[in-house]
């Protein structure tokens, strides 16, 4: 068994060529690349840095003058954030309720699809059986059908269960209060699923064939290939499809509010900051600071997966 | 404060995903059923016996309002036992469906649209209201608004909450200032806005901007035009589309609402021109006349909840409503409203019992009470009534001059009502002629 | 209402399920994979031990297991699939032959409706123009950014900032950048970042997102704004994947950077940059939120998916709604075909 072998060589000569690699760039580095991309990077800042100006003053304030005008009338508060944390509302309950919610739907409903759809892409790349591109097509074009259409019938899925011919095949899940988040992640899960295979294929059938092909020799099993040589070399695309995933899922309201419902139970943070500018919208200012709380958790992760995940993609483009 | 900064420590802990142990407190949950013999109780007598049901229910009310709503039927929660879930969407039209086509109704729904409930009775969706029920609203409500949930002969919800929406607003002290009166008809009104645009200011501010609704505040003032250029009559057949949308009478109700929101010399005080109406949000269209930018703005009742924290709302404080004038007195006094009606898709006994508590005359007390509300039903007493504006809602809707009749655009099918009806309004807004508007408006109108 | 943790308990205690439902799937499934073979090819240990001993001829090695692994690794994809997507893309289908509460058929009535009715017309051309415009804009920016910001110092920071907006949901975005376009009248201060900025060059406050069709462009910067750091992310990271020997041997050719560009670096992520293409224009076709939250398809801004989301779930009229969404997957078609030609020529290459 020397299935194991071929990736520690793959890896420390990946590290010799970024080494050579930087030093190469080092000396391209130019001034006016790095004044011009910073520009380009502030201007695209500016609208976000706006809305962080404006949750920060009053109400009245962000109603009738310009954000800029802080600089020259600073007038600073954190009412806005003092409403969206410490919510007015008694029947909704506690922020942190709902940021518990999200995290509760998040994570698995990013990991769910990321396994599902990496054992995929790998029997869809190197698996050889009949009309194995023609399902990949298929997979692939599933992404176009807009989940608002799925939303009734997988609900119906859930709610009544699936019925044929008068036989009941699947019961009614019946779920109540936290039990819901299992549909959430189901939900989620299929939605994700034909992205996750496009994405994933991508990497996993430009591994190099030589590699593989050795492997098989050798006399690995597809379970042992795909867990000892693919997974260790496309962890870095799964960070990256899991840090997309993460950011939709993070910021979805629709799926949420079929699946889960609007309660402090399983709602998560979106639904939340949805109806916090009040029936008639009355409250929209503190939509400015409820941004903000939101945008923590997704940043975070982008920010201390980013290294990793930059790093990693070459690992899956490198071509065989 | 210690109690505040537990508060604090807690927020912040949820907000890193740690787990903190709890030193928040618990708030006592009594024991319900053992309340039921209690005195004030016994106006909950009819509806004991479901002792630990629960009842959800799914409206468009959120976050503050829900919590009046919370707080109104907390009483009969605790004498009954019945545990009532209320849930609130900004997504309510389009998620109700949703749900209940997915098999996931819920048991009772506060649905603001006529023309919505139709959709679903003509889908076998509701449930038609229980006998106790409906004894109670013909009691409580008028043949007028029962109407409006009636579906052949057969009632499908009970009014709840309503609205009055002929209503100017204007600044009670900035026209004692400068001498100007409250107009009561027409041409008053329009001599007042002549005056105002002579002295330099633009007298009318309006804004049309509602998000996904945007366009909605234009359809209140058609309807308003319609009841006041034609007669009831004409408006019923117009909303059901008797007469094709774009009839004459139609585009002569339009044209005199453009006699004021289409008039550069009128409009939009504090914001620009006739074009800003369509991008002014409806929330902020008539903060202008605390500033003096603007001074009349036709809204809803509900537009008491609008105005700027620490603006009084009463008949000599800084705001007030007055009635929208009758173009012809001798024809009575129309009066646009809305409103929202109960309806159930379920009819367990637990859910006919909460369905007949919210039509009766102490569930409505106890709502008024909370503020910020009122309602058609003749049980409520105007002296629960503690906001001024409700409290003139509630004397015209009881007025007997009073012709009542619903907002057009939630009697119309969804595709015109909340759809190029709102549109169409934008467009006309931003240029478009009646003739055209209107055209588009009736070949979209469902066959 | 206070915030009280033991509350919570039963979601963390969801949340473990569902974890270790995770673990019991997928660890299951890696498990039967592994066994299932190994207890194969001990079966046929024993037969060529048995084959030998008794001198027949040896049983020939079965081919089709291969597909019986195949099965295995796709079966909770192709279950969850059917569940979610495929079984409602069909009922969608059907819905679309149908009337407007789906109790009869209609034949092809919809479809006449939607290339008839003038409104509709305007909405199938305003997706052709964002899906042209946002595939091309952001793909273009994110790569010109990749190349630049690889040169440059600082870089983390400057890509973090040009990802931050990913970050943000379509809905949050598009409120800021309904900040940016706000208008207040003539000589009154304008609220609006780009108003203020026409004020200040001494220009006349404009109505960004009422004028056709301007506003359509301008709703477009919205959804290039977000999907720009995704290319750039995604472009950064095969450009970096370049062998640098390559990049050497061509510096010390003398190759000029423009030559570098053309000839080196968009050959070696041209896979790179077909997935960014592609994930763009299906995510621009489906786009909704933007238009939904910033216009709701006024002023001659609709697209595809706000119309058929307020067909099928606001007008009720669920026959039109779900002939609109059949024509999206009509739009996918042409990506499609470029995928299947793509993929032929990875197998042949």
């Amino acid at each position: 068994m020397t299935t194991a072998t071929p990736t520690v060589p793959a890896g420390t000569q990946a590290t010799e060529k970024t080494t050579r690699a930087a030093r190469v760039r080092k000396r391209l580095n130019s001034r006016t690349a790095t004044l011009v991309s910073i520009v380009i990077a502030l201007v695209w800042t500016i609208p976000t840095f706006g809305l962080l100006i404006s949750s920060v003053r009053p109400e009245n304030e962000i109603k009738t003058t310009g954000w800029w005008t802080f600089f020259t009338n600073p007038q600073f508060t954190l009412d806005n954030y003092q409403q969206v944390l410490f919510s007015t509302s008694s029947s909704s309950g506690q922020l942190a309720s709902y940021f518990i919610n999200s995290l509760a739907i998040t994570i698995p409903s990013v990991l769910f699809p990321l396994a599902f759809a990496s054992l995929a892409a790998y029997a869809l790349a190197w698996i050889n059986f009949k009309g194995r591109d023609w399902l990949y097509i298929a997979i692939f074009a599933l992404q176009i059908v807009p989940l608002q259409m799925a939303l009734v019938p997988l609900l119906k899925f859930f709610s009544t269960g699936v019925t044929v011919a008068g036989v009941t095949v699947l019961p009614a899940w019946g779920l109540v209060d936290e039990q819901k988040f299992a549909q959430v992640w189901f939900a989620h899960t299929c939605f994700a699923l034909p992205f996750a295979v496009f994405l994933l294929h991508n990497f996993i059938s430009q591994l190099p064939r030589d590699l593989m092909e050795a492997a098989r020799v050798d006399g690995a099993t597809h379970p042992k290939i795909f867990r000892t040589i693919v997974l260790p070399l496309v962890t870095p695309a799964l960070a990256a499809f899991g840090i997309f995933q993460f950011l939709w899922v993070w910021n979805d309201l629709l799926v949420a509010l079929i699946f889960a419902g609007g309660g402090d139970e399983t709602a998560p943070l979106t639904v939340r900051l949805a109806e916090m500018a009040g029936t008639r919208g009355n409250e929209w200012q503190r939509l400015t600071a409820g941004a903000f709380v939101s945008i923590v958790v997704p940043l975070t992760v982008f920010l201390s997966l980013q290294r990793y995940f930059v790093r990693g993609l070459l690992a899956g483009s490198v071509k065989g | 404060m210690a109690f505040a900064r537990s508060r604090q420590a807690l927020a912040i802990a949820g907000v890193l995903g740690l787990a903190l142990g709890a030193t928040a407190c618990g708030t006592g949950n009594d024991k319900k059923s053992d309340k039921a013999s209690s005195p004030e109780c016994a106006a909950y007598e009819k509806y004991q016996g479901h002792d630990g049901k629960k009842v959800t229910i799914y409206s468009s009310i959120r976050d503050l309002e829900a919590d009046r709503l919370d707080q109104s039927w907390k009483q009969f929660e605790d004498c009954t036992g019945i545990d009532i879930d209320h849930e609130g969407s900004g997504e309510f039209e389009a998620q109700l469906g949703v749900r209940v086509d997915g098999g996931n109704a819920p048991d009772l729904a506060f649905i603001p649209q006529p023309g919505l409930l139709k959709r679903f009775v003509d889908s076998g969706k509701i449930k038609t209201v229980g006998a106790d029920t409906k004894a109670l609203a013909e009691q409580n409500f008028t043949p007028d608004w029962l109407k409006y949930s009636t579906v052949d002969g057969k009632l499908y919800g009970v009014p709840l909450g309503s609205n009055v929406k002929s209503y100017v607003w204007y600044s009670p002290k900035t026209f004692k200032e400068k001498g100007w009166q409250v107009p009561t008809t027409w041409d008053d009104l329009i001599k007042l806005s002549d005056q105002i645009a002579a002295s330099g200011t633009k007298p009318w501010c309006a804004g049309i901007e509602s998000g996904d609704a945007t366009g909605w505040p234009a359809t209140d003032w058609i309807e308003d035009l319609m009841l006041r250029t034609q007669t009831p009559e004409v408006y019923d057949q117009w909303t059901t589309h008797g007469i094709p949308f774009n009839d004459p009478k139609v585009a002569e109700a339009l044209d005199k609402a453009g006699t004021i929101l289409k008039n550069e010399k009128y409009v939009n005080g504090g914001f620009g021109g006739v074009k800003s109406i369509a991008t002014t949000s409806f929330q902020e269209a008539g903060t202008p006349i605390t500033t003096g930018k603007c001074a009349l703005h036709r809204q809803a009742s509900f537009y008491a909840n609008q105005w700027p924290q620490g603006t009084k709302v009463a008949e000599d404080g800084d705001v007030f409503a007055f009635y929208f004038p009758a173009v012809d007195p001798a024809k009575g006094k129309p009066v646009l409203g809305a409103g929202e009606f109960v309806s159930a898709f379920a009819d367990r006994p637990e859910v006919q019992a909460v369905q007949t508590y919210l039509a009766s005359g102490e569930y409505v007390n106890s709502r008024a009470k909370i503020g910020d509300w009122l309602s058609a039903n003749n049980k409520l007493d105007i002296n629960n009534v503690p906001n001024p504006v409700d409290k003139l809602s509630v004397q015209i809707l009881q007025d007997p001059k009073t012709v009542f009749r619903f907002d057009g655009s939630d009697l119309m099918p969804a595709a015109v009502g909340a759809g190029t009806f709102w549109k169409g309004m934008v467009d006309w807004i931003n240029g478009k002629d009646t003739a055209t508007v209107l055209q588009g408006i009736e070949s979209s109108w469902p066959k | 209402m206070e915030f009280d943790f033991a509350e919570e308990q039963p979601k963390f205690l969801m949340l473990m399920y569902g974890l270790i439902a995770f673990v019991a799937v997928v660890g299951g499934l890696l498990l039967l994979l592994d066994a299932v073979p190994a207890w194969f090819a001990r079966r046929r240990e024993a037969q060529l031990i048995a084959a030998s001993a008794s001198g027949t001829p040896l049983p020939r090695r079965r081919k089709e297991r291969e597909g019986l692994f195949a099965l295995f690794f796709l079966l909770p994809t192709l279950l969850l699939l059917t569940i979610g997507l495929v079984v409602p893309a069909i009922r969608t289908t059907l819905l679309s032959f149908m009337d407007r509460g789906s109790n009869d058929w209609v034949g092809l009535r919809n479809y006449g409706w939607m290339f008839s009715e003038g409104s509709i017309i305007r909405v199938l051309v305003n997706t052709l123009i964002w899906v042209l415009l946002v595939p091309l804009v952001a793909t273009a920016f994110g790569l010109l950014y990749a190349v630049l910001v690889d040169k440059a110092r600082f870089e983390a920071v400057a890509k973090s900032l040009i990802f931050l907006p990913m970050a943000i949901s379509f809905v949050g975005a598009t409120i800021i950048w309904k900040f940016v376009y706000a208008y207040r009248g003539d000589g009154q201060e304008q609220i609006g970042l780009l108003n203020q900025i026409v004020v200040g060059l001494g220009g006349e406050p404009k109505q960004w997102l009422l004028e056709s069709p301007l506003n359509t462009f301008l709703l477009i910067v919205i959804m290039v704004w977000i999907q720009a750091g995704f290319a750039m992310v995604v472009l950064s990271a095969a450009i970096k994947a370049i062998p640098a020997d390559i990049v050497e041997a061509a510096r010390l050719d003398g190759v000029t950077p423009w030559q570098m560009f053309w000839r080196i670096t968009m050959p070696s992520i041209r896979p790179a940059l077909i997935v960014v293409v592609v994930t763009l224009s299906i995510a621009t076709l489906k786009v909704f939120d933007i238009v939904r939250t910033a216009t709701n398809g006024n002023y001659d801004t609709s697209v595809i998916a706000t119309e058929m989301y307020n067909h099928a779930f606001r007008y009720g009229e669920n026959g039109q709604g779900s002939a609109l969404a059949v024509f999206l997957f009509v739009l996918v078609i042409p990506i499609v075909i470029y995928q299947i030609r793509n993929l032929r020529q990875q197998r042949e290459g």
